[in-house]
């Protein structure tokens, strides 16, 4: 179909192609066909039922797409894939509404997101070792948790629970992180700090970050795509896409 | 690898209840053989056979604990799994009656001569030897929930819908232990067991045998849970019990770790029901009512769900509550019951041992808090001297 996509996908890391899914008649993918780069942090906006929690759906398993390529690192066929193979491979997911284990502690959510074996025996006779420690130490501090390790997960603050969710995904070490709305209902200082966080991410390993906050899109000033009805309407920097009419019409103006 | 596993499910709570179910496994037979009947301290071989089988109740309510308390999976057929158990030690039990049945055949049980059999069903032979019938106790029940869980785990059948399909297994089972020729003895079930590992079964020895065993498989049954419960792959329970989705992106096989507990816990309530077969002396279809797995949720949740401790206290209390009642108002029964539940669940939602744990949760937080303001006034006063 694409032809620029067809020749991007030996060294990309995630290469959608003319991706469709309709539920009920409802087409929530149209061909929907993007690249992302390794390394690459992606910010993706649109209007409401744009397709855009649809489109994680597909990449991540949980929902199989009716016609259309989805490749990981230009080899893995990922419509073939389950939700726990694909997050075996290194593609990890932020859901929208802050989702962590409530009943653990902050530590305990950080040791079972760890990047170990997910069998059940090598779970049930898992021990901490000094180098697993070490690294749930080390991202504690990354997320600034340090203080609240032993402190049950519900008692978090709001945006407390969305890093801690950042740094479970930091502790599966995922190539590709997938983050949908990381600052809906965050207060501005920690919008600018998560931008931070996210771009520090970005150094090591590529992200796609669907988002609503035009500022922190700003922020982050990466290369922009706005989807609208299932497909791509335009892409580029932020200020080339705002520029662009049809966004405007479908999604800023209004 | 076992040390760890096992020093990791020992928090004091559960060593005192063990422990406290190992004296009682050693001292409840001694006061019933070795004192005289008239003798104060006597414990009369009924109340022995009564707490017996109350023991087997609470293991069984350990084991649904296991997947509804931790994993969130609101089993209602759990008395299945307990009846299958109870089948296959009854086998035994028929068997070694031999040519003591009313028909003295020395080969086939009484209900099969009665039907006119000629030989022995293949599924019977073994079960005159008590470690085959001993290990298809466990093994029966745990096939089926492999089986069982193995379809409903992975088609992703949860909640409300899960519970139903137990409830429609156990009553599946129900009908088809009635028929005579399932070749289980039909609606009278298996029953007149004479001996078992060649003692008489009514004998006050055995009887206290069949308390003690009940007492320490219970207690082992706590130690295992709780290791279970407490290692990284109880953690990864409780994860499915509260965002089964979050763990699943996580990259965990949810219906494989849902499929392990529900296969041990099987094994769990199988075991209690082979043990409870040879003190009550009779295994029946009955065993299978939907109704009776609903009242093992029932002491569960009395008890305090996911707390391990609180069914054992749950089941317990509630079968003395049910063998008091019974006896004094038996029609009202079911209704305190239904009542209870409903109490419970209005006013205890965390049952008994949930909401005893919070308590002292509180208080000891209040403490905290007040010691540490004591010694920030502490800290403060010199200051404010000078």
């Amino acid at each position: 179909m694409n032809t620029l996509a067809s020749n991007a996908k030996p060294t990309s890391i995630l290469y959608l192609d003319g991706v469709s899914v309709s539920f009920d008649g409802f087409k929530a993918l149209n061909s929907l066909s993007f690249v992302i780069e390794p390394g690459e942090l992606r910010a993706i906006i649109g209007p409401n039922g744009a397709g855009k929690t649809t489109m994680m759906d597909i990449i991540t398993g949980k929902t199989r797409p009716d016609e259309g390529e989805v490749f990981f690192k230009g080899a893995v066929d990922l419509t073939q894939k389950d939700e726990a193979e694909i997050a075996q491979l290194g593609i990890g997911r932020k859901f929208q509404k802050p989702t962590v284990f409530e009943s653990h502690t902050v530590w305990d959510n950080l040791e079972l997101a760890l990047n170990r074996k997910r069998g059940v025996f090598s779970t049930l006779f898992y021990r901490l070792t000094a180098e697993d420690k070490a690294r749930i130490e080390e991202i504690l501090s990354t997320v600034r948790l340090t203080n609240r390790k032993d402190d049950y997960a519900a008692n978090l603050s709001h945006g407390q629970k969305q890093w801690l969710e950042i740094g479970m995904l930091l502790a599966q070490e995922p190539e590709l992180l997938l983050v949908d709305e990381p600052v809906a209902g965050m207060t501005d200082a920690e919008t600018t700090e998560t931008a931070l966080l996210l771009k520090e991410i970005a150094k090591t390993r590529s992200v796609v970050v669907v988002e609503h906050d035009m500022g922190f899109i700003r922020d982050l000033g990466v290369k922009v795509t706005c989807l609208a009805e299932g497909s791509v309407l335009a892409e580029g920097s932020i200020d080339f896409v705002s520029a662009d009419p049809k966004v405007i019409e479908n999604y800023l103006g209004r | 690898m076992i040390t760890s596993f096992v020093l990791k499910a020992l928090d004091r709570n559960i060593v005192w209840v063990t422990a406290l179910l190992l004296v009682i496994a050693a001292l409840v037979p001694a006061l019933n053989l070795m004192t005289a009947p008239d003798h104060p301290l006597h414990i009369p071989t009924y109340i022995v056979s009564l707490f017996g089988k109350y023991l087997t109740y609470a293991l069984l309510a350990l084991a649904l604990d296991l997947v509804w308390g931790f994993c969130g999976i609101l089993s209602l057929g759990h008395a299945a799994f307990f009846a299958l158990g109870g089948y296959a030690m009854g086998m035994y039990l028929m068997r070694q009656i031999g040519a003591r049945g009313s028909y003295g055949n020395p080969l086939l049980p009484d209900f099969m001569v009665f039907l006119n059999w000629k030989e022995l069903p293949l599924f019977w032979h073994g079960f005159d030897m008590f470690w085959f019938a001993a290990l298809m106790a466990v093994l029966v029940p745990g096939l089926l929930a492999f089986v069982f869980g193995w379809f409903a785990f992975r088609s992703r059948v949860n909640g409300v819908y899960l519970s139903i399909i137990t409830q429609a297994m156990t009553f599946a089972l129900l009908l088809a232990f009635f028929r005579n020729d399932m070749g289980f003895g039909g609606n009278n079930g298996l029953t007149d067991f004479k001996d078992i590992l060649g003692y008489s079964i009514q004998s006050n020895g055995t009887r206290s045998a069949l308390f003690a065993a009940s007492a320490i498989a219970l207690a082992l049954s706590l130690v295992i849970t709780s290791g279970i419960v407490r290692s990284k792959y109880g953690k990864v329970l409780i994860g499915v019990r509260d965002a089964e989705s979050r763990t699943r992106f996580l990259g965990y096989r949810v219906e494989h770790m849902k499929l392990f507990a529900f296969t041990v816990s099987a094994m769990m309530a199988g075991v209690a029901g082979a043990l409870y077969v040879p003190q009550v002396g009779i295994i029946n279809p009955g065993e299978f009512e939907p109704a009776n797995s609903i009242e093992v949720v029932i002491w569960t949740a009395v008890g305090g769900r996911g707390t391990l401790i609180g069914p054992i206290v749950g089941a317990i209390l509630v079968n003395g509550g049910k063998s008091i009642f019974t006896a004094a108002f038996p029609e009202f029964w079911l209704f305190a019951l239904g009542g209870l539940f409903v109490l419970v669940t209005l006013f205890l939602p965390k049952g008994i041992v949930g909401t005893a744990r919070q308590v002292i949760e509180r208080r000891r937080d209040y403490h905290k808090a007040r010691q540490a303001e004591a010694a920030r006034a502490l800290a403060a006063e010199p200051q404010a001297a000078e």
